[in-house]
């Protein structure tokens, strides 16, 4: 490992945070400039990505590369520790991915009151707090990191937010913190029950999971395993924890929402593969039924709350709890093809649930309003911006082809046979549910396309001359629309890195069973 | 070709995106690019063809009497990913069934192509309807051409996009953007049963979507019947969505809101035959699963009653219809009920062939039809109002949709006698007569409301459009497909007919020798007392028919609607479609998206929110007690209690505090002499 | 000779100065028997320096004589300008430190 490999990893994580320092020492008349250097931050972080990308070792993505393990707070023996493995590199590149893009899209559109450069500085230290949580590989590391987004979005949704700022803000972030708070709870108890083989306590997530939570009573797991539960399902969110989602999407601003859709929820999902099954899998195990019903119920609810909408960001907020529902599912199985599949999810989740909010945002933008009454035809005003919502609601509808099938389909595959020691019946129903779902979603989906973009344009709009497509929008929107497509039709590129660590994640689990109902087994299999 | 043959779907595939991309700048505005690209996919299909039928038949299975040499399958594949340990491949597949519907769907898809550029010559929207008729093709040629079950679920879905996209091609109307909307949720609700078939097969076989290992461990008994029962359950219901069967099969009606070539692909080559595709693809799972022409079988299987029910309801609301293009609509829903009935009852061979002349003749007479409304009736569909004798006036119009008719009605010696009489056959010989009965009143019922069909739009006085503007014929881009498919609707049906046996050996498949190995069924001949009878049922419906609309005759049922009840009631319930759409739209979407949607919601906006916003409010109000009552009251108290005390004291204090120099230098001295005393008594000597 | 002679000498001269500090309304006066009061201070040193043999009680004394004109200079000046601005040195009327 050369120098600057032992950086890099670093780099990703505090380049943003070094940007936003930067950032504040730029008087606030040169926007221009500010705008430079926050883009520039990005791109160069992004580059740091691309670097840790190319020499990754695809061989080996079961283990943590790019590793730094170095003392920090000695006192409590937490240590700075961080390293990219085959679940945090995708969502560690699609972090950067899509901060980058924030920034172009949001280039000449910043939200009221405008000021940019306070705006830009929270997204920088947003991003610094992502890439973070990402790497950690330390508890209290990955709490700090964890934490450290609460703050910049909050202010976002409250200083740039809608009508309803102030309630949809304070709501985040009370509820939140509530999860965390519960979360740091789980942490300590980690740390003072389990015990190393050399007799030593410790918060390193990779020392803790090599130990599958020895030496815990199984009750006291259940305990620890539900602290962390309520922390990462409120982030995810799970039913019935979601409310503040839809508030948040709704009040929050256009590159708010998106972040919040594209990497904020996944954090929570993140934390459930990371840290809550590896390291507690037998709770896990004895957890996982009530999980997969609160996905399941999460997937039929969230759509139905769609179908309620009149709101165009609302109805894509519910949806978020639908399409997290699926990466819950697939979570709840513990299986390799269920926890694949919800890691596809969340990086298919974030592109076309993110491009949904960029083009709610974009619509909001000109016709000033979301309401799905108001809209119509905008095919006909705007007719490449509408292609582009057809062709996402499509993508998000789980359509083959397109990124959001892998997220959906491998989920429903595992749950009919899901690990050892689940009850089969209850998944195989979960399965069928959840496929229910799948038509829901198409029904709030295309309902929402025909409303907005199929039909003739409203008498309040007929005259008013709508912008379609313009240069920020293109250069934001273009790569995402690539990527869905990509991912949809190689979805190996995803596979490939996640595969070794979640194998390695469901190894406690006694791989699912190979035959469900004959002797026969991997019949004609070359 | 049969090597490369991942190549046929791949290059319309391929010219979707360059449509998309530079069809607006092209002088044809795409579609010569649409052509050029299906035109290539069905000449190398027509290649695969010849290989397919000049391969040795070095497969023998069989023994004795029962020996059958078939041509072996051509497989490739490539793994896709890998998950779990598990390779997921993809690859082609390229057996007799792939190689007939290769070609049936590049040659209506081509001509269908053709036709396009007349019918469709000043739609605002060309480009994007060339490219989704490139992606339609490629959807399907995808499927038919694919190994592994996943690769043919993503054929499948983008076939049901496409058909979205051209259902609602005139999106501005609300009517055309619900009838696509319906199309695809309908076909998606049963695409629930093809995601858990999929999902319960993969893990039946092993872990693999491949498809000849499915067929083979299904018939070859390694997996429990009852999985298999519940994997075929399953995709049955993707089946009877797609194919549009009972009770799923109200989208398809509704989905004549597209461009009538459009319907024309949708009904012959794509689409909705791609149900039937993954029935006799996937044969052997459905067969075993549902024991179909198993010893000992009852006289019904569930696929079949599926069928039999679709033909007799479908044919009865074709009655009622003044649409052309719904009568052709219910025609086709009929039609896929005959070919599901007939996988149903083992008659492989006569549903393929079904399929594959069906595909010429209702591609025939869709074409037709857009040509009757293109120049005929002004763009109108109806028969009633704007149509009648136009007979004169399209001369070709006419005689192409009257040869078509009459194949679809199942006369000798169309194509349709010819692959209806298969099935028949069959299903008698297999033991299902009472499907055999079905299937007759069925051929009796088409042969029937297809001369009424036809009387209405060419016989009889002009009406409406077609007497007030001027009906002429068709270009030549739209008679010629027309002719071609006509032609091929005479002649297609003696691939398998006048005894000859060619396509049931170019198809037959390892498959399907392997389940009539197993039920010791041979594959039944012609047989004249058969045909005679169908032909005889087909030909009084025709002349019924034509008694009561020509010649006014059978005086009893005319206009019995109009008086008595007991029939005005029934012809309503077929006019209102047995309800099943008031049921599916007002009640079933309609009560999900209306007050379970809306109660969902009030949950979510009252009961969960309340509990956050309660769990605020209650903090709000439990910190109001805390800062009224404790804070302020107790823990202030103490403070200010001290602070009060303090300032009492000071208040007493302050007398002695005078300001008055003396009277401090008094106290001082006063001080000073005490503790002198003091020391001088305590500590003195 | 004997010390308490000396000592009375100064008893009485302190006795003097406390009845002038709390007796005596004049601020110039009190100031007055402030000097009597450390005079008999000067006294006791001195007398009890000389009894004792060494010089200390005398250094004690020029010490306690610069403080109190350093002292009666600072008192001077507090009185005077309390005349100015009162035209009077009557302490009783002097309350501002009242509480």
């Amino acid at each position: 490992m050369n120098a600057f490999d032992h950086w890099a990893l670093s780099g990703a994580v505090f380049i943003p945070i070094l940007g936003a320092v930067l950032l504040a020492f730029v008087p606030k008349r040169l926007e221009v400039e500010i705008k430079a250097v926050a883009l520039l931050t990005t791109v160069v972080t992004a580059g740091v990505g691309v670097y840790l990308l190319a020499h990754f070792d695809y061989d080996k993505t079961h283990q943590l590369q790019y590793a730094v393990d170095r003392s920090w707070i000695d006192v409590i023996s937490s240590r700075y520790h961080i390293g990219l493995d085959g679940i945090s590199l995708p969502m560690l590149a699609l972090s950067m991915f899509i901060s980058v893009l924030c920034i172009v899209y949001s280039w000449d559109h910043f939200p009221e009151p405008h000021n940019p450069k306070a705006f830009l500085i929270l997204l920088l230290v947003l991003e610094t707090g992502m890439n973070g949580t990402f790497v950690a590989q330390d508890l209290i590391l990955f709490f700090v990191f964890f934490e450290l987004v609460l703050l910049p979005m909050y202010f976002m949704i409250g200083v740039w937010g809608g009508p309803n700022r102030q309630y949809a803000s304070i709501k985040f972030f009370l509820v939140t913190l509530f999860g965390s708070a519960l979360m740091i709870l789980s942490f300590l108890a980690l740390y003072f029950k389990v015990t190393l083989p050399d007799g030593s306590h410790t918060f390193d997530i990779v020392k803790l999971a090599s130990v599958h939570g020895a030496g815990i009573a199984h009750g006291a797991q259940l305990l620890i395993f539900g602290g962390l539960f309520i922390g990462f399902a409120i982030k995810v969110p799970m039913f019935p924890f979601h409310t503040w989602l839809p508030d948040a999407h709704t009040e929050a601003p256009t590159v708010g929402s998106v972040i919040l859709a594209a990497i904020l929820l996944k954090l929570g999902t993140y934390g459930f593969i990371r840290i809550a099954i590896p390291i507690l899998p037998e709770a896990a195990k004895s957890w996982a039924p009530w999980i997969g019903v609160l996905a399941v119920i999460g997937i039929i609810y969230g759509a139905l709350g769609c179908l309620a909408q009149r709101d165009m960001k609302r109805l894509i907020a519910f949806s978020s709890i639908a399409h997290m529902g699926f990466v819950m599912l697939g979570i709840s199985t513990l299986t390799t093809y269920g926890i694949n599949a919800a890691i596809f999810g969340m990086v298919a989740h974030g592109l076309i649930t993110g491009m949904l909010f960029f083009l709610a945002g974009s619509i909001q933008e000109r016709f000033h309003t979301r309401e799905l009454d108001r809209l119509g035809g905008l095919l006909l005003q705007a007719p490449r911006m509408g292609w582009i919502l057809g062709f996402c609601a499509m993508a998000s509808l789980g359509l083959p082809g397109l990124a959001g099938f892998w997220g959906e389909f491998p989920a429903i595959l595992s749950t009919y046979s899901p690990a050892v020691g689940l009850n089969l019946a209850l998944f195989r129903t979960f399965m069928v549910i959840a496929s229910i779902g799948t038509v829901l979603a198409a029904g709030y989906l295309l309902w929402m396309l025909q409303r907005v973009a199929f039909g003739t344009v409203k008498a309040e709009f007929e005259h008013e001359h709508i912008h379609d497509m313009h240069g920020p929008e293109y250069l934001a929107w273009t790569p995402i629309l690539v990527l869905i497509v990509l991912l949809g039709v190689v979805p190996g590129i995803v596979f490939r890195v996640t595969d070794k660590p979640v194998q390695k994640v469901t190894v406690a689990h006694v791989e699912q069973r190979r035959s469900v109902v004959t002797g026969q087994t991997a019949v004609g299999q070359p | 070709m049969l090597d490369h043959a991942w190549l046929i779907p791949a290059i319309p595939a391929v010219m979707f995106w360059l449509i998309l991309g530079f069809g607006k700048r092209l002088p044809g505005k795409g579609h010569e690019l649409g052509i050029a690209g299906v035109g290539a996919s069905f000449v190398l299909s027509c290649v695969a063809a010849v290989q397919w039928i000049g391969r040795s038949t070095d497969v023998t299975i069989g023994e004795g009497a029962h020996v059958e040499h078939v041509r072996k399958a051509v497989e490739h594949s490539t793994t896709w990913f890998d998950i779990g340990n598990v390779h997921i491949r993809v690859g082609t597949y390229i057996d007799g069934l792939s190689v007939a519907l290769l070609v049936v769907v590049g040659l209506i898809s081509l001509l269908v192509h053709v036709y396009s550029t007349a019918y469709m010559h000043d739609d605002r929207r060309y480009t994007h309807y060339f490219a989704a008729l490139s992606l339609f093709t490629a959807g399907m040629l995808t499927l038919v051409s694919a190994s592994s079950a996943l690769q043919m679920l993503f054929g499948w879905e983008a076939m049901g996009v496409c058909s979205f996209m051209l259902i609602g091609h005139w999106w501005e109307e609300k009517e055309n953007s619900n009838a696509a909307l319906k199309a695809f949720l309908t076909t998606r609700t049963g695409d629930v049963g093809f995601l858990i078939g999929l999902s319960i097969l993969f893990f039946a076989n092993g872990q693999t979507f491949d498809v000849r290992v499915w067929n083979a461990n299904a018939l070859g008994g390694h997996v429990s019947h009852l999985v298999l029962l519940m994997g075929a359950i399953a995709l049955m219901g993707a089946v009877v969505g797609k194919s549009a069967q009972f009770p799923l099969h109200t989208w398809l009606p509704d989905a004549m809101a597209g461009p009538t070539p459009v319907s024309a692909l949708i009904h012959a080559a794509t689409m909705v035959v791609a149900g039937v595709f993954l029935f006799s693809r996937l044969y052997g799972v459905f067969f075993t699963g549902f024991s179909i022409a198993a010893p000992g079988h009852g006289t019904f299987t569930v696929p079949a009653v599926i069928g039999g029910i679709t033909i007799i309801i479908a044919a009865l609301l074709a009655f009622v219809q003044d649409d052309i293009k719904k009568v052709l609509a219910y025609s086709t829903v009929s039609q896929l009920g005959y070919m599901v009935m007939a996988l149903g009852v083992g008659a492989w061979t006569g549903a393929i062939f079904h399929l594959f002349t069906h595909a010429f003749f209702k591609a025939c007479l869709f074409l037709g039809a857009g040509s009757v409304s293109h120049s005929g009736s002004h763009h109108s569909f109806d028969m009633k109002r704007d149509m009648g004798g136009l007979r004169k006036h399209m001369p070709i119009t006419f005689a192409t949709f009257g040869i078509a008719s009459l194949a679809l009605a199942g006369i000798f010696p169309l194509a349709g006698f010819w692959s209806k009489d298969d099935i028949l056959v069959t299903a008698g010989h297999n033991g299902y007569e009472l499907f055999m009965v079905v299937g007759l009143i069925g051929a009796f019922m088409t042969a029937a409301y297809m001369t009424r069909c036809v009387w209405l739009t060419f016989y009889g006085e002009p009406r409406g459009a077609a007497a007030e503007h001027h009906p002429h014929e068709s270009p030549a881009a739209i008679t010629a497909p027309l002719v071609i498919l006509a032609f091929l609707s005479i002649t297609a049906g003696w691939l398998n007919g006048f005894g000859f046996h060619y396509f049931g050996h170019w198809t037959t498949n390892e498959t399907l020798v392997h389940a009539l190995e197993r039920v010791n069924l041979v594959e039944p001949r012609f047989s004249f007392p058969a045909a005679i009878i169908s032909l005889a049922v087909a030909g009084s419906g025709i002349l019924l028919a034509w008694l009561y609309f020509e010649k006014r005759a059978l005086g009893p049922l005319q206009d019995l609607a109009a008086r008595n009840a007991l029939a005005a009631r029934l012809k309503l319930v077929l006019v209102r479609k047995y309800y099943l759409d008031d049921l599916y739209e007002k009640v079933i979407v309609a009560g999900i998206a209306g007050p379970i949607a809306r109660g969902a919601y009030w949950f979510n906006q009252t009961v969960i929110d309340g509990v956050v916003n309660g769990a605020g409010v209650g903090a709000k109000a439990a910190g109001h007690i805390v800062y009224d009552i404790i804070d302020q009251k107790v823990v202030d108290g103490a403070i200010n209690g001290a602070g009060f005390t303090a300032e009492e004291g000071g208040t007493l204090l302050r007398i002695i505090q005078t300001g008055r120099v003396q009277q401090y230098a008094a106290a001082l001295f006063g001080a000073a002499a005490l503790f002198g005393l003091a020391l001088v008594f305590f500590v003195g000597t | 000779m004997y010390l308490v002679e000396y000592l009375l000498l100064a008893a009485a001269l302190f006795s003097i100065g406390v009845y002038g500090v709390l007796a005596r309304k004049n601020g110039v006066l009190v100031l007055m028997s402030i000097e009597l009061m450390l005079n008999a201070v000067n006294i006791n040193l001195i007398a009890f320096g000389a009894f004792r043999g060494n010089a200390i009680g005398q250094v004690f004394a020029l010490f306690v004589i610069a403080v109190a004109a350093a002292e009666v200079g600072v008192g001077m000046a507090i009185v005077l300008l309390i005349f100015r601005n009162r035209a009077s040195v009557n302490l009783d009327e002097v309350d501002l430190m009242r509480g």
